[in-house]
Formats: C-alpha cells, sequence, structure tokens
C-alpha cells in the first residue's frame, strides 16, 4: 500500500500542472500582501468608515491593526473559496486522466484490489490538498506575521467587531486549517467521485468546479426560501464553518474570553457534515469503480 | 451698645462660616485643585463597554499635559478609543483662559452633589454645556455631562483614591453617544455560525462606555509633546 502510495503521489508531483496551484496560492497570497502593505490604511478606512466619527483611529492604531493576523485572516477569506478549484485539478484527474492514458486497466492488471487502488489514489489526492494547505499556511500565516508583525486580531462581522488578544490567535489557525482540510477534502472526494465515471479528466475537472460555483453561490444567496430548504445541505455551506473559531463569547461587559469559540456546536455539526460527504462520495465511487467495466 | 456690638460680630462670623460657599467660589476651588497637576502619565487597565464591540481588558497609559492634551494609548494591542475621550481629564474642563457662566443647580437628591452648569461665553466653543456635580466637603467632582457640538453628550463618573488631593481619580467610567453599527456581508466575509443575533433595535443609540482603571500615577514629572502626536 505504501509503495502504491509512493508511487502516486510521484506521478502527483511529476506532473507541472500539479505546480500551477501553489503558483496560483502564492501570487494571490503576495498580490493580497503587498495591496495591503502599500495601501493597507484605506482599506481599514472602508471598513472603519462606519464608526470613525465615535472613535479615534491615528495612524498607529491603524498600523498596529494592520498585522500579521489580520491580514491572513483576509487571505484566507478569499483563496478558502477559490482553493476548491486548485484541488479539483489533481483530485478530478485521478482516475480519468489514467483513462485517459490507457494506463487505468494496466495499473489494474497488479495484485492489488480495485478497492485499494482507488483508496490509494484518493489518499494521494488529500497528501496533494495537504501539501497545498500547509504551503498556504506558511505563505499567508507565517509570511504575514513576518512581513506584518503580530498583534491583537481584529474580526470585522456584519453586526460588531470583535478583538482577540494576540496570545489567543495561533491556536485559532491551527484550528481553522484543520478543519479547512476537511472541507478541501470534501471537494476533493466529489472530483475524485467525478473522476470514476469519465475517460477524460477535463470532464470531472469542469464538473466540480461547476458544482463548487453553483453550490457556492446558493449557500451565499440570502433568499429565505433557500435558507432552510437548501442551503443547510450543501455541502458548500459548511465548508466557511472555519471562521467559526475566530468568533470569541463575551461577558456581559462585552470582554471577550480568551479561549472561547462563539458557537462551537455549529462548528462540530458543520464538521460532521462535511465528514458524512466525504465518505458518501468516496463510498459512492468505490461502489461505481468496482461495477465498472474498465476499458481503457 | 458695646454689649450689642461685642454680641452682634461672633454671631456675624458664625453665620458667614455655616453660609454654603457659592458656585463660584466652588468652581475656583476645584480649579485650584486641579491646578496642582501639570502633567500624569498614568497606567491602568480599560474595559470597553460598546454594544457593538467585543473587547479584551487592555493595560493603557494615560498620558496628559497642561492646558488640554490627553492620549489614551494602548501600549501593545488594540483598543477602541471613543472620540472625546480627551474629556477624561477633569481638567480640561478648565483649561485655557476660556471664561464661562456659572450656574448653580443646587444639591443632587440623595447623593447631596451640588450641582453647577458652566456656560461657556465662547460662542465658537466645542462644548456648549457641562454640568458638574461636586462633593463640596472634598471638593471632587464625582460626575460630569458635557455636551458638545460635534461629538454629542459625554458623561464621566469618577471614584477617587489616593490621588483625590490633586483631583485625580482612581476610577474613571466615560460614557458616550454610539450610532448603528452594520457592515454589508461582502465586504466582512461573515459567516452565520447560528448564534441568537441581538434585537437590532435595542442595539441602536445604546451608550458606550469605558472604563479606566488606575493603577498609580506618575505627577509633574514631565511628559514630552511627543506623545500627543
Amino acid at each position: 500500500m505504501w509503495s502504491l502510495l509512493k508511487i502516486e503521489l510521484y506521478k502527483i508531483f511529476k506532473r507541472p500542472r500539479t505546480y500551477i496551484a501553489f503558483g496560483a496560492a502564492a501570487a494571490i497570497v503576495f498580490l493580497f500582501q503587498a495591496g495591503l502593505r502599500f495601501d493597507g490604511k484605506s482599506y481599514l478606512d472602508l471598513m472603519l468608515s462606519n464608526i470613525d466619527d465615535a472613535f479615534d483611529f491615528d495612524d498607529s492604531f491603524k498600523d498596529r491593526l494592520l498585522n500579521g493576523y489580520f491580514i491572513c485572516f483576509g487571505i484566507l477569506n478569499i483563496l478558502l473559496i477559490q482553493m476548491p478549484l486548485l484541488v479539483a485539478l489533481v483530485a478530478g484527474d485521478a482516475i480519468a486522466g489514467e483513462a485517459n492514458m490507457g494506463t487505468l486497466r494496466l495499473a489494474l492488471i497488479r495484485p492489488v484490489s480495485r478497492t485499494q487502488y482507488l483508496l490509494v489514489k484518493f489518499l494521494a489526492s488529500v497528501i496533494y490538498t495537504l501539501i497545498l494547505l500547509i504551503w498556504l499556511a506558511v505563505l499567508a500565516l507565517f509570511g504575514s506575521m513576518l512581513l506584518f508583525g503580530v498583534n491583537d486580531m481584529t474580526v470585522f462581522r456584519a453586526g460588531g467587531i470583535e478583538v482577540i488578544s494576540s496570545g489567543d490567535v495561533l491556536w485559532r489557525y491551527f484550528a481553522a486549517f484543520g478543519y479547512a482540510a476537511v472541507a478541501l477534502t470534501a471537494v476533493a472526494a466529489l472530483a475524485f467521485l467525478l473522476s470514476v465515471f469519465a475517460e477524460n479528466s477535463i470532464g470531472p475537472i469542469v464538473a466540480a468546479m461547476s458544482i463548487v460555483v453553483v453550490f457556492t453561490i446558493l449557500s451565499e444567496m440570502n433568499i429565505p426560501i433557500y435558507d432552510k430548504t437548501i442551503r443547510p445541505y450543501l455541502f458548500t455551506t459548511h465548508m466557511v464553518a472555519w471562521k467559526g473559531f475566530f468568533y470569541v463569547k463575551s461577558t456581559e461587559e462585552g470582554i471577550t474570553i480568551n479561549g472561547s469559540v462563539g458557537n462551537l456546536p455549529a462548528i462540530l455539526k458543520s464538521l460532521s457534515v462535511l465528514v458524512i460527504y466525504i465518505a458518501s462520495f468516496l463510498a459512492a465511487a468505490i461502489w461505481v469503480f468496482r461495477k465498472k467495466d474498465i476499458l481503457s | 451698645m458695646k454689649r450689642i456690638i461685642l454680641l452682634t460680630v461672633p454671631f456675624t462670623f458664625f453665620m458667614l462660616s455655616l453660609r454654603a460657599q457659592t458656585a463660584e467660589e466652588i468652581i475656583a476651588l476645584v480649579k485650584q485643585k486641579s491646578d496642582k497637576v501639570n502633567d500624569y502619565e498614568a497606567k491602568g487597565k480599560l474595559k470597553t463597554n460598546v454594544v457593538f464591540i467585543k473587547a479584551p481588558v487592555a493595560t493603557v497609559k494615560v498620558y496628559f499635559k497642561k492646558p488640554d492634551k490627553l492620549r489614551i494609548k494602548n501600549e501593545k494591542g488594540i483598543s477602541f478609543i471613543p472620540k472625546g475621550s480627551v474629556n477624561v481629564n477633569l481638567g480640561n474642563i478648565f483649561a485655557g483662559n476660556a471664561s464661562y457662566d456659572i450656574i448653580d443647580g443646587g444639591k443632587e437628591p440623595g447623593t447631596g452633589l451640588r450641582i453647577i452648569k458652566l456656560l461657556p461665553q465662547e460662542e465658537n466653543a466645542e462644548v456648549v454645556l457641562s454640568t458638574l456635580y461636586i462633593d463640596e466637603k472634598q471638593l471632587l467632582i464625582k460626575k460630569a455631562k458635557t455636551t458638545t457640538k460635534e461629538n454629542g453628550t459625554f458623561e464621566l463618573e469618577m471614584t477617587y483614591g489616593k490621588y483625590a488631593e490633586y483631583g485625580l481619580a482612581d476610577k474613571v467610567i466615560f460614557s458616550f453617544n454610539t450610532k448603528d453599527y452594520k457592515l454589508p456581508k461582502g465586504v466582512t466575509f461573515d459567516y452565520d455560525d447560528g448564534t441568537k443575533k441581538e434585537d437590532k433595535n435595542k442595539l441602536k443609540n445604546k451608550k458606550g462606555k469605558i472604563e479606566i482603571t488606575y493603577s498609580g500615577y506618575s505627577i509633574n514629572k514631565g511628559v514630552p509633546d511627543s506623545v500627543f502626536e
């Protein structure tokens, strides 16, 4: 199994297109960091415009607010919406790519069961996803910490502002990245399932991307009829729950409680929905693949 | 006649000593007390209590320099400091040579604090009206309400301790008007975690408060102007 996994990982990382995702992630992170480095205060002016007649926001306040933790949160908000597309590039190619090259039948001649083969392929896709996330963490979190320093983290929400003590932030990022890994694995599982049906990798990649885009739009639309009927069942609704780690509880007086999470049960519920999706997609992929007549 | 004079003079002095001080006299004495402080640097803990802000307790330094410079600095972290916080130092009410009309408002029922209103004579003054609640015996301002042209109404509540002789409080609660806070979801990328939302009407026009509990003052040791830039 291990040697099979090594082969699959070698195949993934040998392909130049694998690195498109790493390059795209690096470019977005760099552009975001550069933009805020040179014109971050204008961005903050927009965020603070609602209350700037009630509070004093001098340059030193803005410099502190514009710290590595704040920047990384902004990057993740933008990038974690795009990441599924990058993950689909590899996971959608996992089986369909072999079929396209005519190597699938050959690969299955080896004394490995179809289930085992599929699990190894899926595991390789998951490892790729994790490495991509680690790359993102290094650039977005540690890179921003290095460039902008650290301070208390301010989270702007539609109905209020939450300030988290600097010592209480890092573990939230680790939790959020852990959650994002599960969320992206769900996308990988979807692309992987679609890959089983196709003979060409373009199909499952585009199909997975389309499903993610349509579901994301449905998840983000604030149309009451969808709120209770469709939204709770879409995996894309639950993919953004990583943000919940940055929402904190407070005392009656509005003092933030260190180590608290606003609504942990909601995050755990979303996490379990994603796990169910992963298991269902993977089980369906195995079921289809075991019955499939492999001709290429 | 001699007898009458001998009886009248001590009685007159006795009556004069019993006479309540006029509002002008009280203000002069309070001002005299606050004039002892040319500058100070104070350490303290700041609690922010604004309906749309959740923030940790911050360690702050408060710098003051005559006539009316005041700066609250969070040395490390992030604190939302309200505009008009310069009024945290009550000496600012008497700052400069501004002249004002003094109106005696009598005593506050219950507390017995003397209510004195200050009306600036200058037409373009930022402060429209200051109402002070003064402990006449200690010559300390316990409460103050200041109405400004630009920044609404501020309220102050002071608790005094070992720096009372300088008229400096150990604890100040500064209340100010806040507006409704709202940012579009598209800007904040907000995620609905299912937490019950506060009633929107409750959030509107609520007073915000900051509470500073001072741990110590360093008085008249000099504060550089650069601190206030």
